[in-house]
């Protein structure tokens, strides 16, 4: 009973779908074909009689003013290969989910649940050799993971005659779902074994400590009474070991760590989250008056004015992406988004961030086993968060993208989310819930099918061999947008007592912890509402299908609750109750077939003990070439991967929609130059504004983990600083990505990445002292390796921090373009030999050795004068220094501006002038000021480090006379082009 | 009596509460409203003046862009949008709207009946973009909403805002019929002339934005609800502009048409 029908452009209608493939294999792979043609089919899987088909064919599937179609019939002409791409069978499709509601709405009738629409491409390709085409396929237009595809000749299309090209891709893998016991009374080797087997990610010691638990007499009298075997069974397995794992437990963080230093001295820290992160929030958090919700909730939760809070947080989603980067960077961008729907009573997305680590895109190694080229990972994660984020209403208003060989093995997918909330919704504090014994277990949204199993555990561990595919997940961001929306009426209308959203560990996670408050919980997993039958218990409860909410409501607002879940065309369903039995009991089909204490479920896994031992780095001095004329290297240092223009990629963001936008991510003459910190004023009826601004400096991690961490909050700060922020109003949050720190047999440099861990923390805490930034939320992804074979591929310990400023007056910030001729340029802070890990040094393949260092207490004494000199009106312009240097940030302002700069080095000092251009220092800036409030900007700043280093010129020309010789004398153009070329996609 | 604007809500839409904030500021009424709420109870419509269909991306632009949303409109909601129109009151469909709006022949509406006529398809540059434009006002123009208006800078943020008509008979009805009143323009205000980025997706004739031969039923791809402050636009902090953006001019003249002429 399927039909398909295909669509494709009218001749002579141009075909973007087909040239962007055509151009794609061409700078991708470089194979170069003549034409590429793309046809849409959509398979019908529905009863429909002749009348209807025709009817959705010409309503719904094709434009009649450019489109042509046909029905069970190959449109496919002028071809050497067709090549058609579908999903294989049980993955989200969107496309075809939302035709099947356009399809329902033409017959004017519901098709029933066995119905479904899906959706596949074929790209007709004329000009290409068999060979070509095979690797086209699997590199470029599909991706064996989630798609399947057939490769045709035109005597094969023939002898097809019109027959369909692909299955279609139902479910029909359905085992009878049981319960499986299993035995522990096993010994060592076969409980890690059992652990690999079962995917669990769990450590011989944790093993242990499970098999003890179902020895001990409280264990076996309450199984006995209950009826279970004292076995475990699969889904109180798969539980503790979701709840228990890396990913959702921190288990790193809240170890002991037995800590050696670089002098050689051993202490023992108790937790690193406890004594660094926590700690630091409790001393910032005697000085600020601001925080509202830490640490505990989906989100931070800080307050923006009088009416309303705000809330934010960032997330990873490393392993995923590499996998599917499309799917698994999509799912990440509106899985924070739910991070942020489920903080408090429930807050509105009102912006992203997204910040993305990638080997370079020109890599031209050898790609080892499962592992995708870095290019086409960068274009799936971008495409995937721009959908996301695009289809959901959510501008992203800030991001980077960063680059370093070592993220070959693992790329890293950052994606944060910033919230509001009315202070008080329906007269409670909107950040106050909690599920109460006897409220009902709602869970709304999408459906569960066996997307993302196992995707707690599998980010736990290494990728290898046995990676498992169903931990990938396509998000849907359109289901979410219903979801979103009606929950919003929800809460206003005091509908329900408690949110979170199901990320990973599924269902088991979100009410595993909303029990914690009331006690326990009662849980029918036949009640859940399923993509496709088939699934086992246990897979119900760990699945991440993505899109789902889980609310506890008042048994007397049930009905309304799923009254206006119907309205809205949103699935929600009871599927349980809190109580406060003190137990995690699942049942199927009437009967218990898990019980799982809450005190065993989320105290019961042993504290780790780590060893943490600095090992000494060497390093060498770099070799610098002296050279005259350092305009050429200026370019060089402008068309870096990490200094160059991102504008190509960030064009394709929404980042004005919702209205609110102040500063956007290009500014200047042409709004191209980079913007410092994304701005936001969110409400309306108020002046106030929210800026955002992240800071990320793996380079440096090799250098020293501690200076790392210092420079990545120093760039997050002045980025802010720079437009105008005030310190004292800045949030932080810190999102660790690191190799696997743990000492065994497989990382035996594990001793040494945890040590580095401390050294992170240890800057973490003493510069967010310093600068009075509370940590308000944040997350560790602590297993960022690849290792197949003997390959092993380990990331740069990386931390992403993501500051927030509250802005009293949004009308008052500064963008980073020079402004006129005339104005004065300044440079404030201090230029040291700071090459280490510069851009510079990395074109000649140099590390270097001395790593940029910040001194918090000068560096705040500058961002206090800065924002007084800003809040005056003395600044026209102003441009945080970090990668690239200063030669960078002064170019950047320039060409932005569309005005150039007469400058001498000399005041800075420096007897080197790769030093003075190319050194990155932190905290610095490059101002200009108009004529008439030099010296009061002077009088401000002397004391803290500002040096005048020359003007803003009508002749767009950069000229830079250096101390030691060395000059610049460049056009702007020829800047600007150097900086706009190798991102430009 | 007071102006009422209804906006339209669900299944994607995202551009509603900007779009009423703009309707307010320009001194109307405001009422987000669920199309199934609408569905429910079309005699709803009667109480507005103005009907928006904001941005946003119903249906995920899956299919095509407002295909699905323009369907599901026209088979429940079909009668009493005719009647609305009928009644010679005000609608809008911006962006995402725009495309709802032709794809079921509310534009360009040329004999009352709703037929698609053209299209807004794929930019050229295959890609969603978002960037702000310069816009020419047709000189000699009827639509109420563009009233006094010459030029106009505002942002677009789309993928398909390519705009076809059916063959070049269509077109010139457009032209000759005075439905073709938004085009795409350089920043000194000469045409486009179909070049990147002035003409930011490749549409025919450079056009931006049409309206029916009334010029009460209005579609544009750009934005004018995203710029009702100085400090949406993008080069604020260089410029002296007016505090109040320059997209809420639109919405005023639509406001003031239906104070004069529908309460």
């Amino acid at each position: 009973m399927a039909n398909r029908i295909e669509v494709t452009m009218q001749a002579g209608q141009p075909d973007p779908a087909g040239e962007a493939v055509r151009l794609k294999l061409h700078e991708d792979l470089h194979v170069t074909v003549e034409a590429v043609r793309a046809i849409h089919v959509y398979t019908i899987h529905a009863d429909l009689t002749e009348a209807e088909l025709e009817a959705v064919r010409t309503e719904l599937f094709t434009d009649p003013i450019i489109q042509t179609s046909a029905i069970n019939r190959s449109l496919a002409q002028n071809f050497d290969f067709v090549v058609e791409v579908g999903f294989r069978p049980g993955v989200t499709d969107n496309v075809g989910r939302s035709a099947l509601e356009g399809v329902e709405d033409i017959v004017g009738r519901d098709l029933g649940d066995d119905a479904a629409v899906f959706k596949s491409v074929q790209y007709v390709i004329q000009g290409i050799s068999k060979a070509d085409c095979q690797r086209i396929t699997k590199r470029a237009l599909g991706n064996e993971l989630i798609e399947q595809w057939s490769i045709k000749s035109t005597l094969e299309m023939a002898a097809l005659n019109h027959a369909p090209l692909l299955e279609v891709p139902l479910v029909t893998d359905v085992s009878d779902p049981t319960v499986q016991e299993i035995d522990l009374e096993i010994d060592d080797t076969a409980l890690v074994a059992l652990s690999r087997d079962m995917m669990l990610a769990l450590e011989l010691h944790e093993m242990r400590a499970i098999q003890a638990h179902y020895r001990d007499a409280a264990t076996v009298a309450m199984r006995k009474e209950a009826g279970l075997p004292s076995t475990p069974t699969d889904i109180e397995l798969e539980i503790l070991a979701q709840t228990w794992s890396e990913h959702c437990k921190h288990k790193i963080f809240a170890a002991d760590v037995e800590y050696t230093d670089a002098e050689g001295k051993t202490r023992r820290i108790d937790g690193l989250f406890k004594n660094y992160v926590k700690a630091t929030t409790d001393i910032v958090g005697e000085k600020v008056d601001w925080l509202i919700s830490v640490f505990h909730d989906n989100a931070g939760i800080v307050r923006f004015s009088d009416d309303y809070h705000f809330a934010l947080k960032a997330e990873t989603h490393n392993s995923p992406s590499a996998l599917d980067p499309y799917g698994g960077a999509m799912t990440g961008i509106v899985g924070v988004n739910r991070d942020i729907l489920g903080a408090g009573q429930g807050c509105r997305c009102i912006f992203n961030t997204d910040v993305f680590c990638f080997a370079s895109p020109d890599y031209e190694g050898e790609i080892p086993e499962r592992l995708l080229h870095p290019r086409r990972v960068l274009r799936g994660v971008h495409r995937g968060v721009v959908d996301g984020g695009n289809e959901s209403g959510i501008p992203t208003i800030n991001g980077a993208i960063v680059f370093h060989e070592r993220f070959l093995g693992k790329p890293l997918v950052f994606v944060g989310t910033g919230g509001l909330i009315p202070v008080k919704v329906n007269g409670v504090p909107s950040e106050e819930k909690s599920a109460k014994p006897g409220d009902r277990i709602i869970m709304t949204g999408g459906r569960i099918g066996k997307d993302g199993i196992h995707g707690a555990t599998f980010s736990s561990e290494e990728l290898h061999e046995g990676s498992p595919a169903t931990a990938v997940q396509i998000g849907d961001p359109i289901t979410q947008k219903k979801m979103a929306d009606f929950l919003m009426e929800a809460r206003d209308l005091g509908l329900y007592t408690c949110i979170t959203d199901n990320g990973a560990g599924g269902l088991s996670s979100s009410i595993g912890e909303m029990a914690e408050k009331p006690g326990g919980a009662v849980i029918h997993l036949d009640k859940c509402p399923l993509k496709y039958a088939g699934l086992a218990p246990w897979e119900i409860f760990l699945s991440e299908a993505q899109e789902r909410m889980t609310l506890a409501v008042h048994p007397d607002q049930v009905q309304a609750f799923l009254d206006l879940a119907a309205r809205r065309e949103v699935d929600a369903t009871d599927i349980g109750e809190f109580n406060d039995s003190g137990r995690l009991d699942t049942y199927y089909n009437g009967a218990l077939i898990g019980a799982l204490t809450m005190e065993f479920l989320h105290d019961g896994v042993p504290k780790m003990c780590l060893p943490a031992k600095l090992e000494a780095i060497e390093l060498t001095a770099p070799t610098l070439e002296a050279k005259s004329d350092l305009g050429d290297d200026l370019k060089a240092v402008l068309s870096a991967l990490n200094v160059a223009s991102k504008e190509s990629f960030v064009r394709m963001y929404d980042h004005e929609v919702q209205g609110a936008s102040v500063l956007k991510p290009f500014q200047g003459e042409h709004a191209d130059g980079p913007g410092n910190a994304g701005v936001v004023r969110p409400d309306p009826n108020s002046k106030k504004g929210i800026a955002v601004a992240c800071g990320i400096t793996p380079k440096y991690a090799d250098l020293d983990a501690y200076h790392m961490m210092a420079c990545a909050i120093d760039e997050a700060v002045r980025n802010l600083v720079a437009i105008g922020a005030k310190m004292g109003t800045i949030a932080g949050l810190d999102n660790f990505c690191w190799p696997d720190p743990v000492l065994s047999g497989k990382t035996p440099d594990g001793a040494h990445k945890m040590a580095q861990l401390v050294r992170c923390c240890e800057a973490l805490k003493e510069t967010c002292v310093a600068y009075d930034i509370p940590l308000i939320s944040g997350k560790d992804s602590m297993k960022n390796d690849y290792k197949i074979g003997d390959t092993k591929i380990s990331i740069p310990p990386t931390v992403l921090f993501t500051a927030s400023a509250i802005l009293d007056d949004a009308t008052q910030v500064v963008s980073m373009d020079v402004k006129q001729p005339g104005d004065v340029v300044y440079v404030l802070g201090e230029t040291k030999n700071e090459l280490g890990g510069s851009e510079y040094l990395a074109l000649s393949g140099q590390l270097g050795d001395t790593v940029p260092q910040v001194d918090p207490v000068r560096a705040r004494a500058r961002y206090e004068t800065l924002h007084q000199a800003i809040a005056k009106g003395l600044v026209a312009s102003c441009h945080d220094c970090s990668d690239g240097g200063l030669g960078a940030a002064l170019a950047e302002s320039a060409f932005a501006g569309g005005f150039g700069m007469t400058l001498d080095l000399a005041p800075l000092k420096l007897d080197n002038d790769l030093v003075a251009l190319f050194s990155e220092s932190q905290s610095r800036f490059v101002a200009t000021v108009p004529p008439e409030h030099v010296d009061a900007f002077e009088v401000l700043m002397k004391e803290t480090g500002c040096y005048r280093l020359g003007e803003v010129t009508e002749e767009k020309q950069l000229m830079v006379t250096g101390a030691a010789g060395a000059n610049i004398d460049m056009p702007l153009s020829e800047l600007k082009a150097a900086w706009q070329e190798p991102l430009n996609y | 009596m007071s102006v009422k604007a209804l906006i339209l809500t669900g299944f994607g839409i995202n551009c509603d509460r900007e779009t009423a904030l703009a309707f307010e500021m320009a001194g109307a009424e405001t009422d987000r409203v669920h199309l199934n709420d609408l569905a429910e109870d079309p005699a709803r419509m009667a109480a507005y003046q103005i009907l928006a269909i904001p941005g946003g991306f119903s249906f995920g632009d899956d299919v095509a862009s407002g295909r699905i949303l323009a369907n599901r409109i026209r088979h429940r909601l079909g009668a009493p949008l005719q009647e609305f129109v009928t009644a010679g009151k005000l609608a809008i469909g911006i962006c995402n709207g725009f495309q709802v709006m032709v794809k079921m022949g509310l534009l360009p509406l040329f004999d009352g009946d709703f037929t698609q006529e053209v299209t807004l398809t794929h930019n050229n540059a295959g890609r969603f973009d978002n960037r702000w434009v310069n816009l020419n006002v047709d000189g000699a123009t009827s639509c109420i909403w563009l009233k006094g208006m010459e030029t106009l800078e505002v942002p677009i943020r789309h993928g398909e805002g390519k705009f076809i008509a059916r063959d070049e008979p269509t077109l010139e009805k457009l032209r000759s019929q005075g439905q073709v009143v938004l085009r795409y323009a350089t920043a000194r205000g000469a045409h486009a002339e179909g070049k990147f980025p002035e003409n930011p997706n490749g549409s025919v004739d450079d056009i931006a934005g049409i309206c029916d031969p009334t010029g009460r039923i209005f579609g544009l791809m750009p934005h004018p609800e995203a710029f009702l402050h100085h400090t949406n636009h993008p080069r604020w902090t260089r410029e002296v502009l007016p505090k109040e953006g320059a997209g809420l001019q639109l919405f005023k003249n639509a406001v003031q048409f239906a104070r004069e002429n529908l309460t």
